[in-house]
């Protein structure tokens, strides 16, 4: 049985969902930084799912993207760490509403 | 050019004072600063403590002094070296010295002016500079101690100078020039002690008074050249054609019924009336005398009052308008003279009867005797008329200066008597007002005493016999003292011409014949009143008693001019002495009267001589009435002197007539009511109606209205423009203050916000493309 495109992108849908939440609603910035994983892994799922999909395109621009989407990823994954560990060593705090420094 | 051409050197007359008065003026006439309390200052001021003020110094004392005088004797040698270069002439009248140079180009030609000695002037040049010098040799004593010698003897040069230009000049308008200059210099000289206020009033009242008349000559002498294109006095005087042309026209004012030569003559002789101080100009004279006494000499001897007369003697043609006084006919402009000249000489006489001040007595007589030669000329006695000038020029010359010396003795006396009778009031005798002729009371007190008041003087004649004899001399040359005296010979020709024309019946010489003799009569008696007054008896007071000329150095310079004036009071007489007089004539005119046979000859058309025989009833009224005047005189003041605190004996003799006498008929309190009042009640009214009522009111209104709009305008500014101008930035800063609470720094919000933003953006684009009402595409 072929799998339809739709639950493809129902797990997508989920998983942005799951990682919206986590970034709009921890507290804790490493928690927020990983829902931002989570966002990128569920496009990530689209992506590849629209390539394995399409009629009109045989490159493999899908997969490739993907990939960049890993490494960026990773790029942004030990920025932000690296930022929250800075953060933290500044005001002993991982909490996202404690650094509300850029504000009137 | 050649200076040496009698011609040329004429120009060179004035030049001496005129480059004195630069030199002075420029370079010489440095002062130094010292408080005015210091006794240097002279003192005459005590309202200047605590300021400093100039006092010449030494140096430019003496150099301004000795450049002065080096101008004034060279204007004297090169004026005689003239003089007698101009009687070296062969027909001298009809020629004459001079020369002329283009002085400005009028388009229809050019006005020329230059230099000229004819026979008039000539006169004039042999007694100018002599008087002058006089003066300026006698200045230098008189006014040894002064703080402004510098500026003192620059104006007098400036005087002299004008003075030479005057006489030489040629035409009118350099006449003018000098008449003008010397209108100047008195002012600043009779104001030179300006620290009183006597002084400056005085100079003011004699600068205002000669310009009414000095305007009204400038119109005379406008009108002259508007009719004849020159203003030369040969090319108008000897020219038989212009003065025809003159008596010929009808002039512009009165109707025609006036000659234009009378309209023309009878304004110079305002000019006349003006600087010669006839009635009712005269009022400025007396005050003058607030001035030193060596301008005082000045003005009333060798410049000022000689340059009034010598301007009518010179454009005398011009006045008589083709009539001939001696047969009777009389022009408009000659009668004004009688009449003026005849008044003047009577009604000035019988105020100097009643005045105590030495030197007023004196400016009285001084007006009488321009009265003489004025009414003179008015009867064509044009010779008698030079004549007196030049003798009067002499004798009053001498008389001021001897007063001068008697009022200097005086102080001196003064200052003696406080020294020893160790008085506490020294300051205030330097600040003695001198005006104080008016106070009836002979009891004057120290504390008020004046030196020019000969009721404080009496018996000078031992203290200071020099100038007793001095003032004796140029007294009975006044008084017309029978044949010693040169006033006697001038004043007998203007009577013996008067008495010509009253035995033909002529009305004006019959008036000015009565006037002048009577006025005569009074002039010797009030001259030998003040002889007896301040020379005879018992001195009447400390200071005449201690009366004394001071040092020796500055007593020579005070004594040497009295004596060559002296000289020439006495001799200057026999230059006039008619030719048939008996033994006098013989010894002095053998070739006839030299004086009237040269100075007749000024004159186109020469006046006639009076013969002798025909005139001796004058002769004999001139013996009558200066030996009648001396010895009532003599009889009154002399015979029994005035003692100290005795009441003047013709005070109880006029009763009344005195009180107007010595008030001078009081015109000058009429002048104060009918001018000085009137100007100043106008002058009122401008000021504080017209200029601050009107003209202010006016500017103030425009500027309350003006003020009204323009706090009208600027309610309207800060209300709207500025209001809506605020409006703006505050809405916007309001807003900002609103909508920056957006920015919380909570990165949880601000996704969030996005989100939202995302899905509302979501909603829109999908309803606008259709998708959510289309059919699921099939997947």
């Amino acid at each position: 049985m072929v799998i339809p495109l739709w639950m493809y992108l129902i797990v997508a849908a989920s998983i942005f969902s799951i990682g919206v939440f986590a970034v709009l609603a921890r507290r804790n910035a490493v928690a927020v930084l990983m829902g931002i994983e989570l966002m990128l892994n569920a496009v990530n799922v689209n992506l590849v799912a629209f390539w394995r999909y399409s009629t009109t395109d045989s490159s493999m621009g899908g997969q490739v993207f993907a990939a960049f989407l890993f490494v960026v990823a990773a790029a942004e994954a030990a920025v932000g760490l690296a930022i929250v560990i800075a953060v933290y060593r500044n005001r002993r705090s991982v909490i996202v509403e404690d650094v509300d420094m850029l504000r009137w | 050019m050649n200076f040496m051409d009698p011609n040329l050197f004429l120009w060179l007359i004035p030049m001496g004072p005129l480059t004195a008065f630069l030199i002075i003026a420029l370079a010489t006439n440095r002062a130094r600063l010292i408080p005015a309390t210091d006794p240097h200052y002279g003192g005459h001021h005590p309202d200047y403590d605590g300021m400093r003020v100039p006092v010449v110094r030494d140096s430019s004392r003496v150099l301004s002094i000795t450049i002065a005088l080096s101008g004034i004797v060279m204007a004297w040698i090169l004026s005689w070296r003239a003089f007698f270069a101009a009687r070296a002439l062969p027909h001298f009248g009809e020629e004459v010295l001079g020369s002329q140079f283009n002085w400005m180009s009028l388009g229809r030609g050019f006005f020329n002016i230059g230099v000229l000695v004819d026979p008039l002037n000539a006169t004039l040049l042999f007694m100018v500079p002599l008087a002058a010098t006089m003066i300026f040799v006698y200045a230098i004593g008189y006014m040894a101690h002064d703080p402004r010698q510098s500026r003192f003897f620059a104006l007098l040069s400036l005087f002299a100078g004008a003075m030479l230009t005057l006489t030489v000049s040629d035409n009118l308008l350099f006449l003018f020039v000098g008449w003008e200059v010397m209108g100047l210099c008195s002012y600043m000289l009779i104001g030179f002690w300006f620290e009183k206020e006597s002084a400056y009033k005085a100079a003011i009242k004699a600068f205002t008074t000669t310009r009414v008349a000095d305007v009204i000559m400038l119109l005379g002498i406008v009108y002259l050249y508007a009719l004849t294109g020159t203003l030369n006095f040969r090319d108008i005087l000897w020219n038989q054609a212009t003065l025809d042309l003159l008596t010929t026209t009808p002039a512009i004012l009165f109707g025609g019924s006036l000659s234009a030569a009378e309209l023309i003559g009878i304004f110079l002789i305002v000019g006349t009336i003006g600087k010669s101080a006839q009635f009712p100009l005269h009022v400025w004279l007396p005050d003058a005398m607030e001035g030193p006494t060596p301008v005082s000499a000045m003005i009333h001897a060798a410049a000022m009052v000689s340059a009034g007369v010598y301007s009518i003697i010179r454009v005398f043609p011009i006045l008589e308008a083709g009539m001939n006084p001696h047969v009777g006919e009389f022009s408009a402009s000659m009668l004004l003279m009688v009449i003026a000249g005849g008044f003047t000489a009577l009604f000035a006489a019988t105020i100097a009867v009643a005045q105590f001040d030495v030197k007023r007595v004196l400016a009285y007589s001084t007006i009488s005797q321009l009265g003489f030669m004025v009414a003179a000329l008015g009867i064509g006695a044009y010779v008698a008329a030079t004549f007196h000038l030049i003798t009067h020029a002499f004798f009053k010359a001498l008389l001021f200066m001897s007063a001068g010396s008697v009022i200097h003795g005086v102080e001196h006396g003064e200052h003696h008597a406080h020294e020893h009778h160790d008085d506490d009031d020294d300051d205030e005798e330097h600040a003695h007002h001198h005006d104080v002729a008016h106070d009836q009371d002979a009891h004057h007190s120290d504390h008020h005493f004046d030196p020019q008041d000969m009721r404080n003087m009496g018996g000078l004649r031992e203290k200071m016999p020099f100038t007793f004899w001095a003032f004796l001399i140029g007294g009975l040359s006044l008084s017309g003292f029978p044949i010693i005296t040169a006033g006697f010979w001038s004043k007998d020709e203007i009577l013996a011409d008067a008495w010509l024309g009253l035995s033909h019946g002529y009305a004006p010489q019959t008036f000015v014949f009565i006037m002048l003799a009577i006025s005569a009569f009074l002039t010797a008696f009030y001259t030998t009143r003040q002889i007896g007054l301040t020379f005879f008896g018992k001195p009447r007071s400390v200071a005449a008693e201690h009366a004394t000329l001071g040092a020796p150095i500055v007593n020579v310079t005070m004594v040497a001019p009295l004596m060559l004036l002296s000289f020439f009071a006495i001799v200057a007489g026999y230059v006039g002495v008619p030719k048939e007089f008996p033994i006098l004539g013989w010894v002095f005119s053998r070739q006839g009267n030299p004086f009237f046979e040269m100075v007749n000859h000024s004159l186109l058309h020469p006046t006639p001589h009076p013969y002798f025989a025909d005139v001796l009833p004058a002769v004999f009224t001139s013996f009558a009435v200066a030996l009648g005047g001396i010895g009532l005189g003599w009889l009154i003041y002399i015979r029994k002197p005035l003692e100290a605190g005795q009441q003047d004996p013709l005070i109880n003799f006029l009763g009344p007539v005195w009180n107007l006498l010595e008030h001078k008929y009081y015109i000058d309190e009429l002048y104060v009511i009918l001018f000085i009042k009137p100007a100043k009640a106008l002058a009122h009214v401008t000021s504080e109606v017209i200029d601050r009522g009107v003209i202010d009111g006016f500017l103030h209104l425009v500027a309350r209205t003006f003020v009204f709009l323009g706090d009208l305008i600027k309610v309207f500014n800060a209300w709207l423009i500025d209001g809506f101008g605020d409006a703006i930035p505050q809405g916007v800063g309001m807003f900002g203050e609103w909508f920056r609470r957006v920015q919380t720094g909570r990165t949880q919000q601000y996704i969030l916000l996005t989100a939202l933003a995302m899905i509302v953006i979501g909603i829109i684009f999908a309803l606008s493309v259709g998708m959510l009402s289309a059919q699921a595409v099939g997947f």
